[in-house]
């Protein structure tokens, strides 16, 4: 909770790695200031490479989205909805009736799946899952394949592009595995100054989700929601989100599925086909017989 | 600011940061909070998540608005017609809390029958009002009597002349509907904030109110805080948890730069800094000018002598006035825009700049970057090649033409300098907080801190004064400079803390309580430290480089500034908060008269009868072991002069003040006055803009008149949480230069729709000062306004940007006009008028036509009808200064 100061568990030292601890990230905009302290200690911890000065005109948003540069990435949401019981008036010139708006921010970062699109498609195991149940890619083994890219059914991993350090490789959220080895927090929830990033064990982090989005709707927040897809093939995600309204309005899929659930339909099309054309083919020379 | 000194006593923010999370509702009002000052923020969610309302009015929504329960738009400039607004509801209704208002504020003072409030004829103006001199004799603004100490009162509150009668006829006229007329919030919406506010008042709830430069940045900033104020004490929220008045500080250590200041008219301790002239030629004359008889500023010999003890050491003694004389004299207006004009004058031959970016960050930056070129020489010191370092090769007058580096004679030294991790030193923060920052790495190459640059420059200005014999320099060889040296050759910033906390001046052999005994030759230097500023003396026997800051460093040895173990929830054991380590100041007000809490729930400090002494969870800020029922005979002085029941204990008569008798230029009440620059003439009085105004007059500083047609937006700034100030040490970095990087304008879809742009579009803003480029930022997060009929279209922009580094953008500042508010000199930035001209600005020798055609550079200087004309009295100032009733930025 807020305020909690060195108690809490974005400040406190833990040996999660060492106990083998599923651990996760719950993300809740109804509390965040859009400061983007995450995306800067993200940077900085992790020396990641700036993405680029390009202003969007996107809200407050300059960066876009997640990539290979950019693994914490604040969203900047302007709807014309209301949050909460906010009073936010009067909305524009002579129509001070119903004419709601909000601004939201939501911190954007990997989903560390279950079942993780990446990791089944990589094909040099540089991409693993670690001890504290999230996923790692070992840039030293990556080839750069890029199968991973279409693989992430939230978009998450990229490459690197030239001229940037590392050009070539995946990369994303790392979970600030180093720093977990060492009994650190990830560096994004360590700086958050509202705690709407928190850190902590997953199956603590679920309940604790699940009592935020029963109090925001006690206090009007009637679109708030846990994004936490354990019924699709993605089988829950370690880092899940409190969402205000539809999980489309902030670029996540509804229902993310993981590529390989595929496999088995697009398999039996290509035996399929493959029958028949062999059929076709047996047909063929049936005639000419 | 002396908005809260000469309310309460003491210029800083009345609270912590940590004690907003008590507090029932909070109003944030010229401050986004959320973006800058987001840590702090952590405990206004956390009040939020108790059940607080939290109110933010601006004319943005911003960052703090999305958290906000009830955001407000306002139009910029127009916050002492809302909050007297408040006022006059809590008035009207009778919604104050009255036990507190009676006993601890100044509401029962009998005025003197010939004061004439701005309210009578609605002329705007208060008696005593020289035409000639611009300014006011303040005379009949006092109390009834003689002086300020033993007020008659009149507790019934009847007297048609007490102050809180005053107070109801003064904003008698600042109805709901006058609000929406003059701000363009409409009478529910107002309604909806005075409940807030009102419901949250009384013994069982607190609330708090936060500002940060959004009112300081105006031509009347001092009085919209006096507004603040008025409201606090009148809902009884001052000296209590969860109430207060948190001024939130810029940026580090701003607190701490008026604290022992960079102003040039207050001394360490907000002490008044000597003027040249007859009443204050002698020590004696200064000291007997500026003692009070009661409250704690009848103890100003002490703090004086002792601040000149620390100067000068042994060679101050009672023989030699303790070197008073060595002290520099103000002669006139010295601000840093005087000097600006001088400069330009070719009156100024150089200028250090430290920590400071003018070329980007001072108001009419184009006529500071011509300033900056007729200097022979600037001494430039900072991480970064800043704009005004490189002003004479790369800046926009070099690109049109306006100047020729060939022709530019200015020798500009540039010194690399250190970072704020890469030296050591005490910042003090927003809450009086002083923080011990400890070295974390060495800065890199040539770079150095402030303190060593300092040192060594002090150093060698003194060998220089002693070889040189010359009577001038005579104060250079009078500095006690006997600062030991760690191996780097850094002053030991412990040492200046402990000289800053103060000592005993005889020198003591291996003296328990003393801290760095020896000078830099090896001399016993001073004895043990002392504990409290009431052990300052004024016979010599004490020296204290800043007597508020007494205890910091003490006689047991331990720099508390490096505290870093908090121990209950205002952070106690955590940093040192002046005075005496008090988190809530006036906390004496947090007990009802009788010594005992207001309530359960909102208690911090309380008389414990059995052991004749007040305790709680706070330092409290008043005599430790006075009852509440103790009484003066009426001749006691000082502090023995105010009652049991009184709780602003550097006030002469220990009450809050509502009104003020003494101290300010500009009235004793708020007056809503338009903006110098303003859309709309003033609603409320004859009078548009503040009468005491110095609005440095010069042709090339132009102000436009009431509802120009050229110029029919009003612009306001604000500052971006990916920024810092001009930009020097966030512009340069890759990790924040990327969030935003790119000059931008915040405009209405309404605004956007008349002007034929679309988001992302270029434009220009157009002010009587230039011109800048910036792109449009198109949202609903700014809107239209009505006042009284008339749509009103604001248009908002960061200031961050300049043409140095690897993201460029137009200077803000290019466009502010240069003006001084009467009490502390300070710029209106926060509301003026503009024009939005759609498309990108000429380049190179095209910008000037180009700029005349919109905004005409020639004519004559003054087109606001109430501007006085060039060479008149700047007005307001010179008077008395600002020392005593404290300021700050």
């Amino acid at each position: 909770m807020i305020g909690e100061g060195t108690q809490s568990t974005n400040q406190r030292k833990h040996s999660f790695a060492q106990d083998h601890v599923e651990v996760g990230f719950f993300t809740d905009p109804s509390v965040c200031i859009g400061c983007k302290a995450c995306e800067v200690a993200c940077k900085e911890w992790n020396e990641v490479p700036d993405d680029g000065f390009t202003w969007t005109g996107n809200s407050y948003d300059n960066t876009g989205h997640l990539g290979a540069s950019t693994w914490r990435h604040v969203l900047f949401v302007e709807q014309d909805r209301t949050k909460g019981n906010q009073i936010a008036g009067p909305m524009s010139l002579g129509n001070d009736s119903e004419d709601p708006f909000r601004w939201i921010f939501l911190s954007d970062v990997c989903k560390h799946c279950e079942n993780a699109g990446c990791l089944e498609a990589c094909p040099t195991g540089s991409i693993v899952r670690t001890e504290v149940g999230s996923v790692l890619v070992q840039n030293d083994v990556c080839n750069g394949c890029g199968y991973c890219v279409v693989a992430c059914p939230f978009g998450v991993i990229d490459r690197r592009p030239e001229p940037l350090p590392d050009a070539g490789g995946a990369f994303k959220c790392t979970f600030c595995y180093d720093r977990q080895k060492s009994g650190l927090t990830p560096a994004c929830a360590k700086v958050c100054p509202t705690e709407s990033i928190v850190f902590g064990r997953l199956d603590d982090l679920r309940a604790r989700g699940a009592a935020r989005v029963r109090t925001l709707q006690g206090q009007g927040y009637d679109d708030a929601q846990l994004y936490d897809p354990q019924e699709t093939s993605v089988g829950g995600i370690h880092a899940f989100f409190l969402l205000l309204g539809e999980a489309e309005a902030y670029g996540l899929p509804p229902r993310p599925q993981i590529p390989t659930i595929y496999l088995k339909s697009s398999w039996a099309a290509a035996v399929v086909t493959a029958i028949g054309a062999i059929a076709a083919v047996g047909a063929a020379f049936s005639f000419f017989a | 600011m002396p908005g809260l000194g000469t309310s309460f006593g003491r210029g800083g923010a009345t609270t912590a940061q940590q004690d907003l999370a008590r507090s029932d509702c909070i109003l944030i009002e010229g401050s986004s909070m959320a973006e800058a000052h987001p840590v702090g923020f952590r405990w206004v969610m956390k009040a939020k998540e108790n059940g607080a309302t939290i109110i933010h009015v601006d004319p943005r929504f911003s960052r703090t608005s999305a958290l906000a329960d009830i955001w407000v738009p306002i139009r910029a400039g127009s916050d002492i017609a809302f909050l007297g607004g408040i006022i006059r509801h809590v008035l009207e209704n009778d919604l104050c809390f009255r036990e507190y208002v009676v006993h601890y504020t100044n509401a029962s003072c009998i005025l003197r029958p010939e004061f004439r409030d701005s309210d009578e004829g609605a002329t705007g103006y208060f008696s005593g009002w020289n035409e000639e001199k611009r300014a006011y004799n303040h005379e009949s603004w006092l109390y009834e009597g003689e002086g300020l100490s033993y007020p008659k009162r009149d507790l019934s509150l009847q007297d048609a002349r007490c102050v809180y009668q005053t107070l109801k006829r003064h904003f008698s006229r600042y109805t709901p509907e006058m609000v929406e007329q003059v701000c363009g919030i409409p009478p529910e919406l107002f309604q909806k904030v005075a409940d807030a506010l009102t419901s949250a008042s009384g013994p069982e709830k607190t609330a708090a109110i936060c500002y940060a430069v959004g009112w300081t940045h105006h031509s009347k900033g001092v009085q919209v805080i006096r507004t603040a104020a008025i409201l606090q004490l009148l809902l009884g929220n001052i000296g209590r948890p969860g109430g207060g008045i948190m001024a939130l500080r810029g940026h580090a250590s701003i607190q701490g730069s008026t604290d022992i200041p960079t102003l040039y008219d207050i001394l360490p301790g907000y002490l008044s800094m000597p003027r040249a002239g007859k009443d204050e030629e002698t020590l004696q004359d200064y000291l007997e000018k500026h003692t009070n008889r009661t409250g704690l500023w009848q103890q100003f010999p002490a703090y004086f002598v002792s601040l000149l003890k620390a100067y000068y050491g042994v060679r101050a003694t009672s023989s030699n006035d303790f070197g008073y004389a060595w002290v520099p004299k103000i002669t006139g207006d010295h601000s840093y825009f005087s000097f600006l004009y001088k400069m330009l004058d070719g009156e100024m031959e150089g200028m250090f700049l430290m920590g400071q970016n003018p070329a980007v960050g001072a108001q009419n930056a184009r006529l500071e970057r011509k300033a900056l070129s007729r200097l022979k020489w600037l001494v430039v010191r900072d991480m970064v090649e800043i704009e005004s370092a490189a002003f004479w090769y790369d800046s926009p007058e070099i690109e049109r033409g306006e100047l020729k580096t060939e022709e530019i004679e200015t020798e500009v030294f540039f010194f690399p300098a250190a970072g704020h991790a890469e030296k050591e030193g005490a910042f003090t923060n927003t809450q009086r907080l002083l923080q011990w920052r400890e070295k974390a790495v060495d800065p890199p190459g040539d770079c150095r801190s402030e303190s060593w640059f300092i040192h060594r420059l002090a150093l060698r200005l003194i060998e220089k004064a002693k070889a040189s014999g010359e009577p001038n320099d005579e104060p250079l060889r009078a500095l006690d400079w006997w600062y030991p040296e760690t191996k780097d050759g850094e002053p030991e910033m412990e040492a200046v803390l402990a000289e800053i906390n103060g000592w005993k001046t005889t020198p003591e052999v291996n003296a328990t309580g003393s801290v760095f005994t020896h000078d830099r030759d090896g001399q016993l230097h001073h004895g043990p430290q002392i504990d409290e500023y009431e052990e300052l003396k004024d016979d010599g026997t004490t020296a204290s480089g800043c007597w508020i800051y007494c205890g910091v460093y003490a006689s047991d040895g331990v720099n508390k500034a490096l505290a870093r173990q908090s121990n209950d929830y205002l952070g106690h054991g955590w940093g040192f908060a002046w005075p005496s380590d008090r988190r809530i100041i006036y906390n004496r007000a947090s007990a009802a008269p009788n010594g005992k809490p207001w309530s359960e729930r909102k208690k911090l400090v309380w008389w414990s009868a059995e052991n004749k002494q007040w305790t709680g969870q706070d330092v409290v800020d008043f005599k430790k072991d006075k009852s509440p029922d103790y009484r003066p005979d009426g001749h006691a002085r000082g502090l023995e002069a105010l009652p049991g029941d009184a709780p602003f204990i550097l006030h002469e008569d220990g009450l809050g003040w509502l009104y003020i008798p003494e101290g300010l230029q500009d009235g004793p009440l708020p007056t809503h006055y338009e903006p110098l620059e303003s859309p709309v003439n003033n609603k409320l009085y004859e009078r548009d803009t503040n009468p005491v105004e110095n609005w440095f007059t010069r042709e090339e500083n132009r102000f436009a008149p009431p509802g120009d047609t050229r110029f029919p937006f009003v612009l306001t700034t604000y500052r971006l949480t990916e920024h810092h100030t001009a930009g020097g040490m966030s512009r340069f970095l890759p990790h924040l230069a990327e969030l935003q990087p790119e000059m931008f304008v915040e405009i209405s879809p309404e605004a956007a729709v008349g002007l034929g742009i679309k988001n992302t579009d270029y434009v220009c803003i157009v002010t009587l000062r230039g011109a800048i480029e910036v792109r449009a930022l198109v949202s609903r997060r700014m809107r239209p306004l009505q006042l009284n009929g008339k749509t009103v279209h604001q248009v908002a922009i960061p200031f961050h940007w300049g043409s140095a580094g690897p993201i460029r953008g137009d200077v803000a500042n290019d466009l502010m006009a240069i003006s001084g508010e009467p009490n502390v000199t300070i710029m209106e930035t926060k509301a003026l008028v503009c024009n939005v001209v759609p498309g990108r600005r000429p380049r190179g020798k095209e910008f000037l036509p180009w700029l005349d055609s919109f905004a005409p550079q020639s004519g004559p200087a003054v087109l606001h009808p109430e501007q006085p004309p060039l060479g008149a009295p700047s007005g307001g100032k010179l008077e008395s200064g600002h020392g005593q009733h404290g300021k700050s930025a």
